[in-house]
């Protein structure tokens, strides 16, 4: 049997700054996961990942990541893609103080 | 040092000129990703996880003030403040945007610096001992050969699209402290009955399948290194798999076709290009030796020395702990720990990078290195100096007495910034060190090599740690393998896994149990923790790390 889709974000890394983002709805990208589009069906994910990566000239390379749905908005699931919400462990650097 | 050339010159600052018209028309939309991409590796520019990621060449890892300066200036005008020594003697920025690139290379340009051979599949950096020139134990300092390899594989028109990356390092000493056997090809200068020539070793690393190297040739004439290490690339830029990435290496080509092969095909190789190398390469190196002449050493009483080593215990530590023995009388090597118990191992602020240039300055013959072990040496102080040098570096919050211990760990930036990462490293290694000073028992303990990386790729080098750890992903959690008796000198060995891994919550109190553990196996004090390994075996080590599993036997 194949295994279920597990809900997802599409997430990127700016072109100019390197920074994450991730896909909003509006097709625009946030500094924020909890501004993210919520992906709960495959196909849809799928074409919208599509729809991300043309936009070239803004990211580098998206991706579908993990993700739940928490009071606020998407979260993350892994820690990996829970870092990249924070910035490092060993400075206050990164989104952890540039609050977007 | 070698001063660039017209033609080092005129290169650097077309590559800097042609990297600014590529990210032009990356920015405007002419490149794709797919295309850009090859071209910012090429300059040393990698995208992590959190920014861009700029890795600077320090060839060989020798520096002069004013180039540590101009470090300095980019971690201040295009980063946060600091930079990052690595394991291969070069510094990394964290922290650029795309648009500055091109200013930071050509800000390096202006003191003879770039970041070309950091990343892709070229001949990347050679890396030498970090001593290099100032060693007492050195037989011939190797960094006039380093540089003539730089001049010799900088886009060298055979080797444009090998299987893989390709890493060269080489010793000047019988003791390698450049870890030579853990390299594509490793260098060891030799002197038989006067005669110079090289120990030519060949198919070591680390990554996911850690080989020793295997020595392919034991004494080669010295005119023969040029041809001889293009008949190696060659047999592998043919041989190599670029079928799988993962077998890409030269390590796999050696251990697949067998040392003896290998060595066959090489003379073979050799003999059909040598006599077009007619000896342009040995002017060559005549030359670069000259400009890597040693610096006229002074004559002063250590009197003064002496007496500030009775008179003040900080300062006695730090010269037990962080000198080395100099080739010249009077002198010593200084080794300044970028290790400070709880700091990022390898981090230095520019504020520091510019009090160590000064002090090279004043004090040290204007000459700096970087060691694979993520310090900064000054290879030239006069004993005599050393008081005051230290004092400084007390100011500047470097003088932390641990060169060699337990806490002067080698780490790799893990999943705080890597993107190829699967734990983190710096907050491991972090703690440890705070625990480390909380025990205050790193100078009983002794020597110990620990190294920490945050993935398979080995950048930390734990498989030649006396401990490494291997931060590894276990089903979307963070989890430490150990492994033990790794050694990353002459007598090279790789670790052995020690068993299940410990999560992040337990690993450091594992790693303690193991270094408080093994004062209670050495034989003596004077028995290393390396040394202990290899008389006993793993098994009381196991022990000391599993103590439940060792209960459950009983």
């Amino acid at each position: 049997m194949p295994r279920a889709f597990t809900p997802k974000v599409i997430t990127s890394n700016r072109l100019l700054e390197g920074d994450a983002v991730w896909f909003t709805t509006q097709n625009t990208w946030s500094g924020d996961i909890q501004d993210a589009e919520f992906l709960t069906d495959e196909a849809h994910a799928d074409l919208r990942l599509l729809e991300a990566n043309a936009q070239n000239g803004i990211i580098v390379g998206a991706y579908l990541a993990d993700a739940k749905m928490g009071e606020d908005g998407p979260e993350p699931t892994h820690f990996r893609e829970e870092f990249r919400t924070r910035g490092p462990s060993n400075y206050a650097h990164g989104k952890q103080v540039e609050k977007v | 040092m070698y001063k660039y050339n017209d033609f080092d010159e005129a290169f650097v600052r077309e590559r800097v000129s042609q990297f600014r018209g590529q990210v032009e028309r990356r920015i405007n939309g002419s490149l794709t990703e797919d295309e850009f991409k090859p071209l910012r590796l090429m300059n040393g520019l990698y995208l992590q996880l959190h920014a861009y990621m700029l890795r600077v060449a320090v060839p060989y890892g020798t520096l002069n003030s004013a180039q540590m300066d101009r470090l300095a200036h980019l971690a201040e005008t295009y980063d946060k403040g600091y930079g990052h020594f690595t394991t291969r003697q070069n510094i990394q920025y964290n922290w650029p945007e795309l648009k500055d690139v091109p200013n930071m290379l050509s800000d390096l340009a202006d003191v003879g610096m770039h970041a070309i051979q950091t990343s892709g599949n070229c001949i990347r950096n050679v890396t030498a001992d970090h001593f290099a020139g100032a060693a007492a134990d050195e037989i011939a300092d190797p960094r006039p050969v380093a540089e003539l390899l730089r001049q010799w594989s900088t886009d060298h028109p055979e080797f444009q699209f090998m299987p893989r990356k390709f890493k060269i390092a080489i010793t000047g000493s019988e003791n390698d402290r450049a870890v030579i056997k853990a390299h594509d090809i490793g260098l060891r200068v030799r002197d038989r009955d006067g005669v110079r020539g090289y120990e030519v070793i060949v198919g070591g690393g680390l990554g996911r399948t850690p080989m020793i190297g295997k020595v392919i040739n034991d004494f080669l004439p010295e005119a023969d290194l040029l041809p001889y290490l293009e008949a190696i690339v060659s047999v592998w830029n043919r041989l190599g798999r670029r079928d799988n990435k993962y077998k890409a290496r030269i390590k796999i080509t050696v251990h697949e076709h067998g040392i003896d092969e290998i060595r066959r095909l090489v003379d073979e190789r050799f003999a059909e290009i040598r006599p077009a190398f007619t000896g342009v390469d040995q002017d060559m190196l005549r030359e670069i030796e000259a400009q890597f002449k040693a610096p006229d050493f002074k004559t002063a009483s250590t009197d003064g020395y002496e007496a500030a080593r009775l008179a003040n215990p900080a300062f006695r530590s730090w010269t037990d702990t962080n000198l080395t023995e100099h080739r010249a009388e009077g002198y010593a090597i200084v080794s300044i720990s970028i290790k400070k118990h709880g700091a990022t191992p390898g981090d230095a602020t520019a504020d520091q990078m510019r009090v160590m240039a000064e002090l090279a300055r004043k004090y040290g013959h204007d000459e700096l290195r970087i060691s694979h072990e993520q310090n900064v040496i000054i290879p030239h102080v006069h004993k005599s100096d050393l008081p005051a040098l230290y004092a400084d570096l007390r100011a500047a919050d470097l003088a932390t007495a641990n060169i060699g211990l337990a806490s002067d760990m080698i780490v790799c930036p893990g999943m705080d910034y890597c993107a190829l990462a699967t734990a983190r490293s710096i907050p491991i290694a972090q703690q440890i060190s705070t625990r480390v000073e909380e025990l205050d028992m790193e100078h009983d303990i002794g020597a110990l090599k620990l190294k920490i990386s945050g993935c398979i790729n080995a950048c930390g080098h734990h498989h030649v740690g006396h401990i490494g750890i291997l931060g590894l992903d276990r089903a979307g959690v963070e989890n430490y393998q150990i492994t033990l008796g790794g050694d990353a000198t002459e007598t090279a060995a790789i670790g052995e896994r020690a068993g299940p891994g410990f999560s992040a919550d337990d690993i450091v109190p594992a790693i303690e149990r193991l270094i408080t553990g093994y004062i209670g196996l050495r034989a003596d004090a004077d028995e290393t923790f390396l040394e202990a390994y290899r008389r006993l075996g793993a098994a009381p080590f196991k022990a000391i790390l599993y103590p439940e599993a060792k209960a459950n036997a009983a």
